[in-house]
């Protein structure tokens, strides 16, 4: 029901919204939990397990009950708190967990089953027959379960994600967090404030307070205004502080968008990092329920919480209201009520309690049981005198306050018993940097909160070596009041500690008979404090009635760990911006246009793209041209783009000497003007990379590096140069990015080349291994005759700028020869016909053994992965070793993952000889060729073995032979 | 007592009162055969394996927490046999065959759920990779089926396969791979070997080990000194730490791996997907929430806790692959501490010292492990020879460079597997 | 986590990469294999609690650093170039 006269809604402009089909209308600044309300809807969800009717417990982020969906489509979010959903036009929401009409939920039936569905039933039985596990009992308890339904289409919806870094973080606007700020600012800090609610304010917007002789919200916005006079303040409303990380590192999510209609054009959310020189928690407490019988019916709520719903939202959830208390806090809102005229009674279970107003208390009570299928009707009570019942349509609960301590224990430490408030407060400087201020220390009164505000900063500001200027403390309340334990309450039926997870009293001492003692064990195996609440309202009741049940102290009995993050964090917004694309970053070669332009299909090399081939006109399939591209080059001339190969600028005095050192064979011999191929091992004495390297001139050279091991060969080339060899007079640099580079291969490169080059080559003045600066239609670059085919051929490098031109340029020259540009399908038929490596051999558990290069492993130096390839294990003959591969049987095909086995073997694990690593179709040769490992296979050449693709099931007769298949002399490279 | 749907049933109508607990509390004795460091999922199935097939009864496990209180705990529940190198392949599928049957085995339902695992991948040369693998699972006697594009969307129609940053090719299919309740493992196993006589003793932490003349003679805890005849190290997260009281040096650094779960949602991922390009794995639990995780952190750690940067990686992973995860929110996260060895694969082994066995360095393929190794470290250390399925994880595998296990083929650094 | 990179200042986690413990810097002598080697490409200390670590600022400067730093708490207690102290 609405109240006149009270709340901080904006009357002026009322909303409409639906709620399970159903129009409703509230005002600006409700919730969906207070608009409900406020038009006397009390079901709102149903429990988890026994399907139980759920009224709202809370008015905040820790709402057990009131989970929703919001949106509709792909854009409809489950779990929604409706405590924390703001209204706004069009918004549409609906009931979850039910199957059927909310009021009527087919599922219910399993509140009947309740004495069955206990802690941990489910361990104990389906086990019988074996198969009905994956077959009955799981899909049924899968659909049963859950909350909350998700579509598997992507939301539509966009969020954002950001850093931001101040000297103080304060987290939590409410009376401590603005006394922080303002200390902090008015001293020179740069201030950050979050505050996860809509407005400043805290408590003060709930507790009709007056501060400094204001209303309380009076005087929080002439704070708000005094801070943003500062200009050194930046105040973030209905941002959650999810967590504390290393370093002062925060995590907090903004509702930036959802509490707005969708023509907006803002982004949902917002994950903020936040680096933070210092920074104080103002977290506030929240009150906890009182575990009595049938505590659970819609109507039933936090005291605290009738509070916010009467001054914030101008709502009351009950026309005549019972408070059920252990404190003296709960007595605040029977003033309220009051006040707002409405009847309140409250049920104190301690002795000699009087009212603090007009109001009637009933001390020594007890509440033991409630009635009212779908809302509240009627409670039993159970005082000195008896018992009795009384109608009420809204019990209140207080069982005192937790303070908020989860961010001080997300880096491992404890919170501390504090016998004399009856709950846990954060540990003496559980984070360093973090100070801790208000009611989340367990300090309850008001102008303890506006004090500890102050000298939390005045600690930060000193720290950060601030000169501190203190604001006088505002008069405030200094009722802290007091507080008795009282967890549960015994009496017939079920006393709900986890709400959201249906865990009961019973739940938790069932558990501590079975000998799930430890609080760990207890939540593990009643699913206490797993829901999305946390347990933040019950953890602390639950783990008191375990201390109970195993005769432990509540500190003995200890906590569960705190986690992050705080509240949940939609992973849309966590990883914002990741979706599709935006995964990793894309690197384009300078030909990617012109071969886009041809209609090449495009994969990916890493983060690059390279063509797969070049489709000409008639083409369907891609080995019709691939087969063209590779008879092209064997043929006339054929160009591909070879940028995306790592290539690393080396020089120094000391670079011949660090080229030795990084490669097995030799390099300090090489001449100017001339290149080798060398091998790369890593520290254990497996084969990291392969690749040329180029001395340009004396101390100078130029190394390429395969695309796939670029980033990690210059990371270790680092690691090398500083960590092993720092007085190595050497310095390096990738232009990866700095040179377009083309293979020109095939029996016309020269002639190709010759058309380009300034000064002409021939095979006297430019040899096979040959490098140098060559001059291309008067732009500076580089020329290298090595091959990748094996063919007659070479590398040519400009600078990128000309690397579209220059690509286009030598590809209509290779046409013009009967040739022109070929991709990555012939590009591996070629390598493979010659026998190169690519890192589909050299995977990383090879060596240089294994591929046959023993023979470059220099005796003359020292190299790295030299002494961890000297171990008897590296060297067996009977290691998997390079051999290549054709079909000799029926089956003409052959394919990369199959095994090895003797002809006559069966294909099982003890029999398997080796494994085929890259295949293809030769068209020079006419069938299929392939490399592979093979136990001992240098000594197997000329054998007959069976290759076994199970999952292809391709079964082929292989002879195994020499991998280099095509011109095994080199005459080709080198004419 | 036996579990079973009619003890449910009658303690349900008489109010739950006959449950008994679970595993006895006892004090240590003075003196056992056997005594177990380490009372996570390794160590109790190690427990009850020596009990049930091997008779040994005068058993302690030492805990120094609670039962199950590590990585056993704290995984991401994926239980499959689906490695490709010898030594790896026969142990897991070993393992998984001790699934198969293990509610049974321990009379505890342990929720084992053989939903399938898709390992999706994104180019021609990891596609060749993973059929070399697949065919490895079958020659195994494991199962294996290679989707292309098509069966893969049949089965997880929810995938991005229009925009992802890294196009899906396929999946590696393993039919028999999937998950279980990770607790219950542990409590299975507990109550199992408790049942057989086993000690399991909780808060009681060894704070050394007794050599004499190369030989173990037992531990000191903090609830006493205990003699044993022989001594199992099986205390993954802190192996370096126990192993050094027997002055021995590890080839394992200790790295955290953050494990995520989301709020509780009505069935929508069906089996287990594990992402190809980056570390990221997801399976949804029975009870609703998407349970998720990715790489390491990378920095030695023993915090149980990690930091952001790694946490959005994951997701981000999440995000490009199944983007309607965008919808679903992070309940928790959390860190484990993995013994990371040397080529990524555990050691199951004898030491230099009489009658001291090491289990451990699982890096962080751990749970899966359980019932095979625990079953594997029982044989070994009751009959001083290794296992078959287990003959490959030994100690000295790094300096003689025979039969290592390095799946991921990152080579000896540690943090890369 | 930041990085006090003796270049760059204090850095993000994110722009670092980590190799393992710092005696990964101290590479033997010998050509063969040894005890030695064993144990600086394998073993490990391990310790809970301080150490030090070898980390790659690739997202900055491109210097290798020796991170002096606790593996229980996180806290890191400084760091300084390889090139300077690293054998």
């Amino acid at each position: 029901m609405r109240l006149d006269g009270k709340g901080l809604i904006d009357r002026d402009t009322p909303v409409r919204f639906h709620f399970d089909g159903k129009a409703y209308e509230g005002f600006k600044g409700d919730t969906v939990a207070s608009a409900l309300l406020a038009n006397g809807v009390k079901l709102m969800g149903r429990s988890f397990k026994y399907h139980r009717p759920r009224g709202v417990m809370t008015a905040g982020s820790e709402e057990p009950n009131a989970l929703i969906q919001t949106g509709t489509g792909d854009a409809m979010l489950p779990n929604v708190r409706a405590t924390v959903q703001e209204i706004f036009t069009g918004l549409e929401t609906r009931s979850q967990n039910r199957v059927g009409p909310l009021d009527r939920d087919l599922m219910s039936v399993n509140d009947l089953l309740w004495p069955w569905l206990g802690a941990g039933f489910y361990y104990k039985t389906f086990m019988w027959p074996r198969a009905f596990w994956e077959k009955v009992y799981e899909p049924t308890i899968r659909r049963a379960a859950g909350l909350g339904r998700m579509t598997k289409g992507a939301s539509p919806e966009e969020s954002e994600r950001a850093f931001a870094f101040c000297d103080v973080l304060v987290i939590g606007g409410g009376p401590a967090g603005l006394m922080a700020a303002l200390t902090a600012a008015r001293s020179g800090a740069d201030v950050i404030v979050l505050e996860e609610s809509a407005d400043l304010g805290g408590r003060l917007l709930s507790d009709g307070e007056d501060v400094e002789g204001l209303p309380g919200p009076i005087w929080v916005q002439e704070i708000r205004d005094a801070l943003e006079e500062t200009g050194r303040v930046r105040i973030m409303t209905r941002t959650t502080a999810t967590g504390i990380y290393d370093g002062l590192t925060f995590g907090a999510v903004e509702r930036v968008g959802n509490h707005l209609p969708r023509a907006q054009d803002l982004p949902q959310e917002c994950f903020w990092r936040i680096r933070a020189g210092q920074a104080v928690l103002a977290a506030g407490a929240l009150e906890r329920p009182i575990a009595f019988p049938m505590n659970d019916r819609p109507g039933i709520m936090l005291a605290s919480a009738i509070r916010t719903y009467v001054n914030r939202y101008g709502v009351t959830p009950g026309e005549n209201v019972t408070l059920f208390t252990t404190n003296d806090d709960a007595h605040k809102t029977a003033l309220e009520l009051v006040d707002a005229g409405i009847k309140a009674t409250v049920l104190d279970s301690r002795p000699n309690v009087s009212p603090h107003g007009d109001y009637r208390v009933i001390d020594g009570a007890q509440v033991i049981g409630t009635q009212g299928r779908r809302a509240l009707s009627e409670i039993t009570y159970r005082t000195a005198s008896g018992t009795h019942k009384l109608e009420t349509d809204c019990l209140g609960m207080s069982g005192g306050w937790n303070p908020s301590v989860h961010l001080t224990c997300h880096k491992g430490a404890r919170p501390v018993w504090d016998e004399a408030i009856h709950a846990f407060v954060p540990a003496n400087n559980a984070i360093r940097g973090l100070h801790v201020a208000g009611a989340c220390t367990g300090a309850f009164s008001t102008t303890d909160a506006l004090t500890q505000g102050v000298e939390a900063a005045s600690a930060a500001l000193k720290t950060l070596g601030k000169r501190i200027r203190k604001p006088d403390i505002p008069k405030a309340s200094t009722d802290a009041g007091t507080t008795s334990a009282l967890w549960s309450v015994e009496g017939k039926g079920r006393a709900w500690l986890d709400f959201a997870n249906d865990v009961t009293t019973k739940d938790v001492r069932q558990s501590a008979r079975e000998g799930f003692k430890s609080v760990e064990h207890m939540k593990r195996y009643t699913t206490q404090g797993m829901a999305p609440d946390q347990g933040k309202s019950s953890n602390i009741g639950a783990l008191a009635v375990l201390a109970d049940a195993t005769g432990r102290g509540i500190p003995e009995t200890g906590t569960t760990t705190y986690r992050p993050p705080f509240t949940p964090l939609a992973l849309g917004t966590m990883a914002a911006g990741a979706q599709g694309k935006g995964f990793a970053p894309e690197r384009f070669t300078t030909s990617h246009k012109a071969v886009t332009a041809r209609g090449a299909p495009m994969i990916e090399a890493g983060l690059w793209y390279r063509p797969s081939y070049l489709p000409a006109p008639g083409e369907s399939h891609w080995r019709q041209s691939c087969d063209r591209e590779v008879n092209m080059v064997r043929n006339a001339v054929g160009v591909v783009d070879v940028s995306t190969l790592g290539k690393i600028e080396i020089m120094g005095k000391d670079a011949g000497a660090f080229l030795d050192f990084l490669y097995t064979n030799m390099f300090s011999t090489l001449k100017p003007g001339r290149v080798r191929y060398g091998l790369m091992l890593r520290e254990d004495g497996h084969v990291m990379d392969d690749g040329t390297t180029a001395c340009l001139g004396e101390g100078h050279y130029v190394m390429t590096t395969t695309t796939a091991a670029a980033g990690q060969v210059m990371a270790h080339m680092e690691f090398v140069s500083q960590v092993l060899r720092p007085d190595w007079d050497v310095r390096f640099v990738s232009v990866t990015e700095q040179w377009a580079q083309f293979s020109v291969a095939g029996p016309r490169a020269r002639d190709l080349l010759n058309g380009i080059l300034d000064t002409p080559i021939d095979n006297d003045t430019f040899p096979f291994m040959q490098c140098g600066t060559a001059r291309i239609h008067g732009i500076d670059g580089r020329l290298f005759r090595i091959s990748f085919s094996g063919e007659h051929a070479y590398e040519i490098a400009v600078p990128s700028t000309y690397g579209d031109a220059l690509y286009r340029d030598l590809v209509a020259r290779a046409e013009a020869l009967g040739g022109g540009g070929y991709g990555m399908e012939a590009l591996n038929i070629l390598r493979i016909e010659k026998g190169f490596i690519t890192h589909s051999e050299i995977h990383g558990r090879v060596t240089a053994f294994d591929v046959g290069m023993q023979g470059m492993l220099s005796k003359k130096k020292d190299f790295i992965g030299k002494a961890a390839a000297t171990r008897p294990g590296l060297l067996e003959e009977d290691r998997e070793r390079l051999v290549g591969l054709k079909p000799v049987g029926s089956v003409k095909e052959l394919t990369a993952g199959a095994h090895l086995f003797e002809p006559d073997a069966e294909a099982t694990r003890v029999n398997d000889l080796g494994y085929i690593t890259s295949v293809g179709y030769s068209p020079t040769l006419g069938h299929f060729i392939g490399l592979g490992f093979l136990r001992d296979g240098p000594s197997r050449i000329g054998h007959h073995m069976k290759m076994v693709d199970h999952l292809r099931s391709v079964t082929a007769e292989v002879e195994i032979c020499d991998p280099v298949f095509f011109d095994p002399e080199g005459g080709r490279a080198r004419g | 007592m036996r579990y079973s749907g009619l003890q449910v049933l009658w303690q349900g109508l008489t109010g739950n009162r006959g449950w008994g607990p679970a595993w006895r509390d006892p004090d240590p004795k003075s003196e056992y055969d056997i005594v177990i460091i380490g009372g996570g999922g390794h160590g109790l199935a190690t427990a009850y394996y020596l009990a049930a097939e091997h008779g040994l009864t005068n058993v302690a496990v030492l805990e120094k927490g609670y039962l199950g209180g590590g990585n056993v705990g704290r995984n991401t529940t994926i239980v499959r046999a689906n490695y490709g190198l010898p030594g790896n392949s026969e142990f897991y599928s070993h393992s998984l065959k001790l699934w198969e049957g293990l509610e049974q085995e321990l009379n505890y339902n342990v929720m084992h759920s053989q939903r399938g695992i898709i390992n999706l991948f994104h180019s021609d040369g990891q596609r060749d990779a993973f059929a070399r693998r697949g065919n490895a699972m079958i020659n195994q006697g494991d199962d294996a089926i290679l989707l292309d594009r098509a069966g893969v969307r049949k089965m997880l129609p929810y995938l991005d396969y229009e925009q992802t940053r890294f196009p899906i090719y396929g999946g590696l299919y393993h039919p028999r791979g999937g998950s279980a309740r990770h607790d219950a493992v542990a409590w299975g196993f507990a109550r199992g070997a408790d049942r057989r006589g086993v000690d399991l003793i909780q808060n009681c932490e060894v704070t050394g080990i007794d050599i004499e003349g190369g030989a173990v003679r037992g531990v000191q805890t903090t609830r006493g000194a205990i003699r044993a005849k022989k001594v199992g190290i099986i205390v993954a997260g802190r192996s370096s730490q126990v192993a050094a009281m027997a002055g021995m040096r590890l080839p394992i650094e200790s790295h955290v791996l953050q494990a995520f779960v989301t709020e509780g949602l009505k069935p929508v991922i069906d089996h287990v997907v594990t992402y190809g390009m980056g570390h990221f794995y997801i399976s949804q639990s029975d009870k609703g929430g998407l349970v998720f995780g990715g790489d390491l952190d990378f920095y030695a750690s023993y915090a149980a806790r990690g930091n952001l940067p790694m946490a959005e990686h994951v997701v981000e992973a999440g995000m490009t692959l199944m983007p309607m995860i965008g919808k679903a929110r992070m309940l928790r996260s959390w860190g484990g501490i993995m013994d990371m060895s040397s080529d990524g694969s555990p050691i199951i082994d004898k030491t230099h010292i009489d009658g001291l066995y090491f289990n451990g360095g699982w890096c962080y393929g751990g749970f899966k492990a359980v019932p095979g190794s625990g079953h594997c470290m029982a044989h070994l250390m009751a009959t001083d020879r290794p296992h078959e399925a287990a003959t490959k994880h030994r100690l000295d595998r790094f300096t003689t460079g025979r039969g290592l296990m390095d799946e991921e083929a990152t080579g000896s650094q540690h943090n890369l597997h | 986590m930041q990085i006090p990179c003796p270049l760059c200042g204090p850095r993000d986690l994110r722009e670092f990469s980590v190799r393992g413990h710092a005696l990964g810097a101290k590479r033997p002598e010998g050509e063969t294999w040894s005890v030695d080697w064993d144990d600086f490409i394998h073993n490990r200390d391990n310790p809970a609690g301080r150490t030090e670590e070898l980390w790659f600022h690739g997202g900055g400067c491109s210097a290798w650093l020796i991170v002096d730093r606790d593996t229980v708490t996180h806290e890191v207690f400084g760091a300084r170039l390889a090139s300077e102290g690293g054998q």
